[in-house]
Parts: structure tokens; C-alpha cells; sequence
């Protein structure tokens, strides 16, 4: 992949500018039609979401009380990860984004609510609704775009340190939820700067903290002593929740804007971008997954992740409705509507970021045959004077 | 509009201290959420919850009027009859706040108290009380208030004059007045029709037994009353405390007519909203220093209702510029109050208070919030 503008088969080319500007037009109907019959059903649908996760968390800690016996352990984790996906996915992720704001109750608002999640929410808000959401996929500018940390494009020069991001990558998927919140907080970047006494920074970082601390003495202090006997168990339960969620969690999201054949997109490209631009700009840079009803429930419908970029504010339960007439749209205009069921999207990233580890075309080149020789040039490429590493790296891209 | 609660006895508050800290140290196991996010899914109504009510039933009174009868949370403190309570029920899914008067006698064997709805056309609350609301529907609460009230001492001779759903905080106060009190009481009220008469039952028993003189004005028939007519129907008029309610010109009315007479300080009235003059102002966009949001709001629309239309969580109150509930200091720019079409500005920095239920955007303005 690489940024859609340096493509010979750009995928926009036959789009003229009127044509954007229609088909921004088409999707503001859409929306529309959604804000207009937004209603009483709709709240419904919500409360009682978040009715059963707190049902389903409290019987599943009630469970784990008695987590020595192994029946209990089993369903109890199994409970309270499904709860704390629930939470963070369809409740969480959603309110966050003022989903719901429209009911005016104050329990269910982005300015109040609070998630079980590592990042507080009022940082993950900005990270996420004002950058990723506005910055989607363009290069520079979107951190989620490998969170800063990975390759995630042929663009992005190669170094001998990208061969880690698989293992890297995995390690981030298992713990996400602090992967998250240093990179809400630009943890990176603040450090190579040298910014970490800038008094603003310090704040967050304490809110973060704070935020972490309340949730770790939670699930591995509080409800374990809670169990008595059964501690120990009952803190490898909640561990195991939480890891459950966050591979979850970090696997729907990989699979939103990494597969193969999802587009990026240069930063001087959305300089004066109109609405139409920026519309066009989400549909190729987001990817569904396929599935079921509780699929959808189980990623937030954050299978719907085309329609959640498009109209990142309307109503979680209303994309699965307009999605036929979205992809319609997509097929009207002769763009890819990129949909695919969960393993093979989650496949599809992996593969891309194994591939990316490697330096450019490295990985086409290689065959069981010629493996040999494909690791002794991988060694050079990654060893030696960088005249000869760089000559190495142009040769195998090309 | 929501004050602390004046301790009953001495054991309530300790009990409540130690409720508190129980609460917070669930909180260690509940967090990011409270106990009481959980404890609200068995029982919305405890004490200690934020204040709630369930609608036990809904009694049609007229056409376009009912009575609701609403079980309060058990933080709920009696009212003094003639005072309104506010009450926040979802419509179509939105949050929808009003203040309707308490109809009920003060404490009734189930421990639920009445207000009395009239729809109005196009009213979104007033017609989903009157014509959709299911018994078993949880409401928000606030503690009732209000001014419209007897004074400790009953006088000796009131009048009432009412109109339309004005008579609800009048047969509050009815209802309430004890039998041994030999206050004699006079009641103006206005309807388009008998039928349509609130209470009409009701009033035209406590007249025929003597309790009241009753004073119907069918207006669609014989016309509106002035308030001169008023004044021949009622001789002593200025021995007597009056109470009125009704719609806005009726109340001017009866204000300018009692003030002539010299008689102002005997007038007590109530308003339903707000008087509204100032109608086509240029509006502006309105910013919200806290949470960033930016809207366009036209100069006729509150800033409250603006706010709320476009998903910002706004502090309210009455909606009638009374009880400044939804006061929020403005930063910067201008507003006008729609009642007296009265300019308000802010240089930068400087944090005027405004009521936002009755400003609205007079050019762009920064609002801290």
C-alpha cells in the first residue's frame, strides 16, 4: 500500500470534483434521515445495553467470588470479558463520541461519562474524535495510523528496529488499554522532546495515572480481597478479562483502517479539502467486517466502521440501517466498500504488518526456496556501512 | 433549585453520613462507575438517589386534561399547596424538563402527590402526559418550589382569579385549605366551554356546599373578562389577597388594574412562561469555553434551548426567567433578553451572569460552560 495520490491506479481518478461534491451530498441525506427519526426506540436500545452490561459484570464478579472452582473461574471470566468488551466497545466507545447526546440525560453524555479503560476519557476523546477522526489515515497527521510506534506504510522509510513490530505489535494488542493512554498522551513524542516537565503534560499524566491506579487496585486489589481464599484467582480472572478485551478491542480496530487495500493519504492532500473530499477520504480509509447481529453488538458496530467514519456522532445502533445504502453509494460511484468477516481482516492486518516489519518487497521476494539467501541479504540489509545497506533496500523494492 | 435538606431529626444526617461513606468505599469496586449506577437498576426510587418519581397513573380530567399521579423518590419533601414541582421525562428519546403545579392534598395515604396537565397544540410535553404516558414511567424529580402560596396566617378573604390550566395551583391551595379555616374565597376562573372547566366537577361542589362562591366565564360563549368586570363581580375587591394564574395578558391586565387601585402589594400571580418580547433579534454563533461546542443560534431562541438542541448538557430551571437555575456567566459578546429585548454585553474576561432560558445570541458570544 501506499498513499493514495503516489498510486498509478488511483482509485479516485474518475471522480470529478462535482461528482464529490454530489455524493457528499447523498451522504448528508443519509444522515439526515437518521436525525430525523431518532426517537424513543432508540434510547431504549441503549439503556438497555448498558442495563445488561452491569447486570452481566455484577453476576460475573458475584461469580468469581467463588473462582477457586474452576466451573466458576470459567464462566466468571468469561462473563466479565464480555461485560468489559460491552463497555468499552458499544457503550463506552460510543457515548464518547456523543452518540447519544441527543437524549439530554446526564447519566448517558460525553462530557459525564467514564469508561473502564486505562485512558481517561476526556484525553481519549481528544486523541481520538478530534484527530483520528478528522486526520483519518492521513500520514503525519493520524497516530493511529500504527500509533506511532509501527510501519504501517511502504512510505514510512525501514529500519532494522521495524523487524521487532510483530512481537511489538502483539505485546501493544495484549496491554492496549496503556498502549492507549501513553498514546493519548503523546508519550512518545513528549520524550523525545524532552517535554516532560511542561506543567500541561504533567497534568495529564497525572490524570492518567490517577485513572490507572483506580483501576488496577479494582480488578486486582479490591475484588480479589473481596474473594478471600479465592485471591489468587480471582486477580488471574480479571487479568484475563482484561486481556481478552484489549486483544479484542485492538483486533476490530485493526481491522477498521489496516487490512490490505484500505487507502492513505498524504498531508498535503486534505489542504482545503471540501466535506464531498473529506467524505471520499473516510469511505476509502475505513474497512467493515462482515457478520452477525452480535457481532456487530460485540465491536460496537464498529463493524460498521465505513459508516461510523462517515458519520462518526449518529447513533451506533442506526449503521447496520443505512449501511445498504451506503455501500449503494460506493457501488454508484465505482468505489471499493471494503467488507470482509473478522478472521480474514484480522489476517489481512497482520499479514501487513509482518510485511512491513520487512523492508519493501522482501517478503514477495521470498519462497521457501530462496529463504536462505532472503535472510543472509535481510542480515546485510540490517548490518553494515549504509551505502551499501540503502543500494540493498532500493533493489529489493524494486 | 435544589437546596440541602434541613435535617428532620438528628439521626437522619448521621445516617446519611454513614451511607456516604459506605458508598465511597464501594466505589473502590465500582469504579468508573458508582454504587449507585447499580443500585438505580433496583430501586431508582431509594433515598440517596438523585430525585426521581414513577407515574402510578394518569386520570383524564377534560379533553385535554389529566391528572398524573406520580409516587416521589424518598428524599421527596412536602410541598406547601400552590407551589409547582419540575419535572424531566423523556419525549421521543430527549430529556424534556417542565414545571407543573401540585394538584394533590398534602400527604395522601400513598404517599404520592398529582399534577394536573393541560395539552396545549403543540405542546411536546404536555400532550405525551396527557395522551401517551404509561403508569410505570420513571421521571426526573426537583424538590417542589415556588412562591404562589397562602401566607403562614390565612387571610380572611381571598380571591382567586384563574384561567385555563391556571386554576391547577389554585385547587392545590384549595384542596389544602383546612376545613376549620372560615376563609371566605371567591373564584374567578376562565374556560373556553364547561366541559373544558379543570375540576369543574369538583369546584361546583365546593361552591354548592358553601365553601367557595364560584365564578364561571364560558369565553367562548360570553367573551374574556376585563379586569373592571372583575372588579364589579368582586365589590371588596381591595379588602381581599388575590391569586392569579393564567395566561400572560390576563396577568398584565390584572397588574395594571391593581396597581391603579393602589392595591399591587395584594396581588400574587403566577406565570407560565415567559413573557416574550423581543422576537427577531440577529442571533450569533454562541461558543462553549468548556466543552468547545460552537452553534448557530438565531435571536429568538433561547440560548438554553439552542444548547440543548444541539446535544450540550445545559444546568436548567423554571424556562421562565425566574428561578435562575440555568444562570452561566458570559465571557464575551452579547446577548438579549427576550422578555425586555434588553442588550447584555461582555468585554473578553469578563463573566456577566445571564440567564440563558430567556437570552438569546445577540452577535457572537462566549458562554463558560
Amino acid at each position: 500500500m501506499t498513499v493514495i495520490q503516489k498510486k498509478s491506479d488511483n482509485p479516485i481518478a474518475h471522480l470529478t470534483a462535482e461528482d464529490i461534491e454530489l455524493l457528499g451530498k447523498q451522504l448528508d441525506a443519509i444522515r439526515q434521515s437518521v436525525l430525523d427519526t431518532r426517537g424513543a426506540d432508540d434510547a431504549r436500545y441503549i439503556r438497555t445495553v448498558i442495563d445488561v452490561h452491569r447486570k452481566l459484570e455484577l453476576g460475573s464478579r458475584a461469580v468469581l467470588l467463588a473462582s477457586g472452582f474452576p466451573p466458576a473461574w470459567i464462566l466468571g471470566t468469561i462473563g466479565l470479558s464480555v461485560a468489559k468488551i460491552l463497555e468499552n466497545m458499544e457503550i463506552g466507545h460510543n457515548i464518547l463520541h456523543g452518540q447519544w447526546d441527543w437524549m439530554r440525560d446526564p447519566k448517558i453524555h460525553s462530557t459525564t461519562w467514564e469508561w473502564d479503560m486505562a485512558s481517561p476519557a476526556e484525553q481519549w476523546k481528544h486523541s481520538h474524535n478530534q484527530l483520528h477522526h478528522t486526520y483519518t489515515n492521513v500520514i503525519g497527521k493520524d497516530n493511529d495510523l500504527g500509533y506511532g510506534i509501527m510501519r504501517v506504510d511502504e512510505d514510512q522509510k525501514w529500519v532494522p528496529a521495524y523487524l521487532a513490530q510483530p512481537l511489538w505489535s502483539f505485546i501493544n494488542a495484549c496491554f492496549f488499554e496503556y498502549g492507549i493512554a501513553a498514546y493519548d498522551l503523546e508519550l512518545g513524542k513528549v520524550i523525545a522532546k524532552g517535554e516532560t516537565k511542561d506543567p500541561e503534560f504533567r497534568r495529564r499524566a497525572k490524570a492518567v495515572l490517577g485513572k490507572i491506579g483506580r483501576q488496577v487496585r479494582k480488578d486486582y486489589v479490591i475484588h480479589p480481597l473481596l474473594s478471600g481464599p479465592n485471591f489468587v484467582p480471582t486477580l488471574a480472572a480479571n487479568f484475563v478479562a482484561n486481556v481478552v478485551r484489549n486483544l479484542w478491542s485492538n483486533s476490530v480496530i485493526l481491522c477498521g483502517h489496516f487490512p490490505e487495500g484500505v487507502e492513505t493519504f498524504e498531508k498535503r492532500s486534505i489542504d482545503g479539502e471540501t466535506k464531498g473530499e473529506w467524505y471520499v477520504r473516510q469511505m476509502l480509509g475505513s474497512a467493515n467486517i462482515s457478520g452477525s447481529k452480535a457481532m456487530h453488538l460485540m465491536t460496537g458496530n464498529l463493524s460498521h466502521q465505513i459508516e461510523h467514519h462517515l458519520f462518526p456522532d449518529l447513533p451506533s445502533n442506526r449503521y447496520a440501517e443505512i449501511a445498504p445504502q451506503v455501500k449503494a453509494l460506493f457501488d454508484e460511484y465505482g468505489l471499493n466498500y471494503h467488507a470482509a468477516p473478522l478472521p480474514k481482516q484480522v489476517y489481512s492486518a497482520w499479514h501487513k504488518i509482518f510485511r512491513l516489519s520487512l523492508p519493501n518487497g522482501w517478503l514477495d521476494n521470498t519462497t521457501p526456496k530462496n529463504l536462505p539467501s532472503q535472510l543472509g541479504k535481510l542480515w546485510r540489509m540490517s548490518t553494515g556501512p549504509k551505502a551499501r545497506r540503502r543500494l540493498l533496500l532500493q533493489a529489493e523494492a524494486a | 433549585m435544589t437546596v440541602t435538606q434541613p435535617s428532620p431529626s438528628s439521626t437522619r444526617p448521621r445516617l446519611a453520613g454513614l451511607r456516604d461513606r459506605v458508598f465511597r468505599l464501594a466505589e473502590l469496586a465500582t469504579t468508573p462507575l458508582l454504587p449507585s449506577d447499580y443500585l438505580d437498576l433496583v430501586d431508582p426510587l431509594r433515598s440517596g438517589a438523585a430525585l426521581r418519581g414513577r407515574i402510578e397513573a394518569v386520570h383524564r380530567e377534560t379533553r385535554d386534561a389529566a391528572t398524573v399521579v406520580i409516587r416521589p423518590g424518598r428524599d421527596w419533601r412536602p410541598h406547601v399547596p400552590g407551589q409547582y414541582v419540575r419535572i424531566g421525562i423523556d419525549v421521543d428519546g430527549v430529556r424534556q424538563w417542565r414545571a407543573y403545579s401540585i394538584t394533590s392534598v398534602l400527604g395522601r395515604a400513598d404517599g404520592c402527590f398529582t399534577v394536573t396537565v393541560k395539552a396545549i397544540p403543540d405542546g411536546k410535553v404536555s400532550n405525551h402526559l396527557v395522551h401517551r404516558t404509561e403508569p410505570g414511567t420513571i421521571v426526573q424529580l426537583d424538590q417542589a418550589t415556588g412562591e404562589f402560596v397562602l401566607p403562614q396566617q390565612t387571610p380572611d378573604k381571598a380571591l382567586f382569579v384563574t384561567a385555563g390550566s391556571g386554576i391547577t395551583p389554585v385547587m392545590g391551595i384549595l384542596r389544602n385549605l383546612a376545613d376549620d379555616v372560615a376563609t371566605d374565597v371567591v373564584l374567578i376562573h376562565s374556560a373556553p366551554t364547561a366541559d373544558d372547566v379543570i375540576f369543574g366537577a369538583e369546584l361546583r361542589e365546593l361552591a354548592a356546599a358553601g365553601r367557595i362562591r364560584l365564578v364561571e366565564q364560558h369565553t367562548d360563549t360570553d367573551g374574556m373578562l376585563d379586569a373592571a368586570s372583575i372588579a364589579a363581580l368582586v365589590p371588596d375587591l381591595a379588602e381581599r389577597s388575590t391569586w392569579a394564574c393564567g395566561p400572560l395578558p390576563m396577568l398584565e391586565a390584572l397588574e395594571q388594574y391593581w396597581d391603579d387601585a393602589g392595591v399591587a402589594d395584594q396581588l400574587y400571580t403566577e406565570r407560565f412562561r415567559p413573557a416574550i418580547v423581543a422576537g427577531d433579534g440577529e442571533g450569533g454563533t454562541v461558543t462553549f469555553t468548556a466543552t468547545g461546542t460552537t452553534l448557530e443560534a438565531d435571536g429568538s431562541t433561547p440560548i438554553l434551548d439552542a444548547a440543548e438542541d444541539a446535544g450540550v448538557l445545559m444546568p436548567s430551571g423554571c424556562r421562565m426567567g425566574i428561578c435562575f437555575g440555568c444562570v452561566l456567566p458570559l465571557r464575551e459578546g452579547a446577548v438579549r433578553d427576550l422578555r425586555t429585548g434588553e442588550v447584555t454585553t461582555a468585554a473578553p474576561g469578563d463573566g456577566v451572569l445571564v440567564q440563558t432560558c430567556v437570552s438569546a445570541a445577540a452577535g457572537a458570544c462566549a458562554i463558560d460552560h
